[in-house]
């Protein structure tokens, strides 16, 4: 399988990166902070006002490693790629699939059968987990809610049908939200987006961001268009197919994560800033533990169960991708969802 | 009927198809690529071959061997081109004659059950005859294990085999369709099967039967009360 490489999270502003022989070295007040080996390397990301040199784009684009730019909130700006002559034969069907509604509702469909039945496995292991009983008891009863959605979903034969329920059970499973952790402070009052109005919110929108991230950077190693999805319509500068395939990852990966932060008190409510006009921010040092958890669960290892091979939670974005364009090609009678247990 | 420039397949993709057509397919309809071990030693053995320079030897019975190194060869009558790692030209003494044109070829490990080195090399040899407007009768193969010379003659046989792999390569690229995973032994040796995913893909597996057992045992412990 492919290998599992490490992601650069450049977080300090005012820093600059240059190439260094075969390596990345990381400068601040011109001091070298940091020397990573490209061949370790499977992107970099940079937030906010970070420079870097010329050389080093063109060494990245060599070795096939991406540089992102983004906001220092996580939202993505723009990316350094090499270049690949992509598979123009993949893209043509990718884009006549997407214009046929059989095939995208079908691809659609398991996205979001797998999006329930994880969102449901995070509550049900939530419940277990839970000492409180009545806590445990609601969890469980929004587990039990979400059930006839997802059964419903798989048997769906067309895209709106799909988003319909999508966003019926997404609204039943953020509600239950509250119960997912016991914190003072981090009482989510329902998903605020655009700004995030609560440090819940916050989290889950940097996490999300991230793993758009990710998302995105696997189309495009796999030659897929991360622009055009089958569940997410056409919207210019909305990686579309990125955010299709990070649906049944949002669960597993950012919302798990994002209580455990809460509930081990990796995170605090003091590290989250309300800002006059109630929106919320993370402060630096939030954003790195953060940062530093998401790499950390990316590397633990799972059985992949459509493959039947172990592999990391990291790379199973990146091998989603691959069943993706692999059915696009024809080789698969449908998109294999990866539904976690 | 003579193809154009931009219509010339790889040599190489012979002896990909040769191997395995899917293979074949990924690397040159799909544009994938990933080394292994296997591919990054052929790399390095080529490195030293596969600088362009060209080199006059006398011979003790007054041949002169010229050899080129990294010689871009193609046909138009077949639609091919490539690069030779080794051509080497035999002028005899009496210059008016033309020169004997021997290409030989560098591989890694020993020599191959099939016959694909040998077709990849008669598909330079027939570039050659092209270009040069000349026979060439015969060429080698040089096995990085061995570490000499396995004579090749290009008999009516290997011709008749090399023109109908080229064949059924230009059907293949030209119907644009990559041919389904066929699990065998030479997968493991493949550097492409994390992207063939000869196992997932190959045979009559369903992803629809595998969907819908992962959310009936997802689904088992919920009573049916909708």
């Amino acid at each position: 399988m492919k290998r599992h490489l490490n992601t650069l999270f450049v977080t300090t502003e005012g820093s600059y990166l240059a190439k260094d022989g075969a390596a990345v070295q990381v400068r601040f007040e011109k001091k070298t902070l940091l020397r990573v080996p490209l061949h370790n390397l499977d992107s970099v990301v940079c937030f906010g006002r970070v420079g870097f040199s010329s050389q080093l784009a063109a060494a990245c684009a060599e070795a096939g490693v991406s540089i992102s730019l983004m906001s220092p909130h996580g939202r993505f700006r723009a990316a350094v790629v090499g270049f690949s002559p992509g598979n123009v034969l993949l893209r043509r069907q990718q884009y006549r699939a997407a214009d046929d509604p059989e095939l995208t509702a079908r691809i659609a469909r398991n996205c979001i059968s797998g999006k329930i039945a994880n969102s449901r496995s995070v509550l049900l292991r939530a419940a277990r987990d839970a000492k409180d009983e009545d806590r445990s008891s609601r969890l469980k009863l929004a587990a039990k809610q979400l059930a006839p959605i997802l059964r419903r979903v798989a048997k769906a034969d067309d895209a709106d049908t799909v988003r319909g329920y999508e966003g019926e059970s997404a609204s039943k499973y953020f509600a239950s939200f509250g119960d997912l952790t016991s914190v003072d402070g981090f009482q989510m009052k329902g998903r605020s987006r655009r700004p995030p109005l609560d440090p819940i919110n916050a989290l889950l929108s940097f996490l999300y961001a991230m793993l758009a991230h990710d998302a995105r950077s696997a189309c495009e190693a796999c030659g897929l268009d991360a622009a055009v999805g089958f569940l997410h319509r056409d919207r210019p500068g909305r990686p579309g197919c990125a955010l299709d395939l990070m649906e049944e990852f949002r669960p597993v990966l950012a919302d798990r994560l994002a209580f455990s932060l809460i509930n081990r008190k990796q995170v605090s409510c003091k590290g989250f800033e309300v800002t006059s006009s109630g929106a919320v921010r993370m402060d630096d040092k939030t954003r790195k533990t953060v940062l530093t958890a998401y790499q950390t669960r990316k590397q633990d290892t799972i059985e992949h169960p459509f493959l039947g091979e172990k592999t990391t939670m990291g790379l199973l974005v990146h091998l989603q991708a691959r069943l993706l364009a692999r059915h696009l090609r024809g080789d698969l009678d449908e998109y294999p969802a990866f539904i976690w247990k | 009927m003579t193809y154009h420039d931009d219509e010339l397949l790889p040599i190489s993709a012979l002896q990909h198809y040769l191997f395995c057509p899917r293979q074949c397919a990924l690397i040159h309809l799909e544009q994938v690529w990933a080394e292994n071990q296997l591919t990054m030693e052929g790399l390095l053995l080529h490195e030293r071959a596969d600088s362009p320079t060209h080199e006059t030897r006398p011979q003790h019975d007054g041949v002169r061997i010229r050899v080129e190194r990294a010689l871009p060869i193609r046909s138009l009558e077949l639609g091919l081109i490539g690069k030779a790692d080794i051509v080497e030209f035999h002028h005899p003494r009496d210059s008016s004659d033309s020169p004997r044109i021997i290409p030989v070829e560098y591989k890694r490990g020993k020599p191959k059950a099939n016959d694909c080195d040998r077709v990849q090399l008669c598909a330079q040899a027939l570039c050659l005859e092209e270009m040069c407007s000349t026979g060439v009768t015969e060429g080698a193969l040089f096995y990085g294990t061995r570490r000499r010379r396995t004579e090749v003659v290009f008999d009516d046989d290997l011709r008749r085999r090399t023109m109908q792999t080229i064949d059924a390569l230009r059907t293949m690229i030209e119907g644009r369709v990559t041919p389904p995973a066929v699990r065998t032994k030479a997968c493991e040796k493949c550097s492409l099967i994390d992207l063939c995913l000869p196992d997932a893909t190959g045979g009559d597996r369903s992803v629809a039967r595998f969907m819908s057992r992962q959310l009936n045992a997802h689904l088992q412990d919920e009573t049916t009360d909708e």
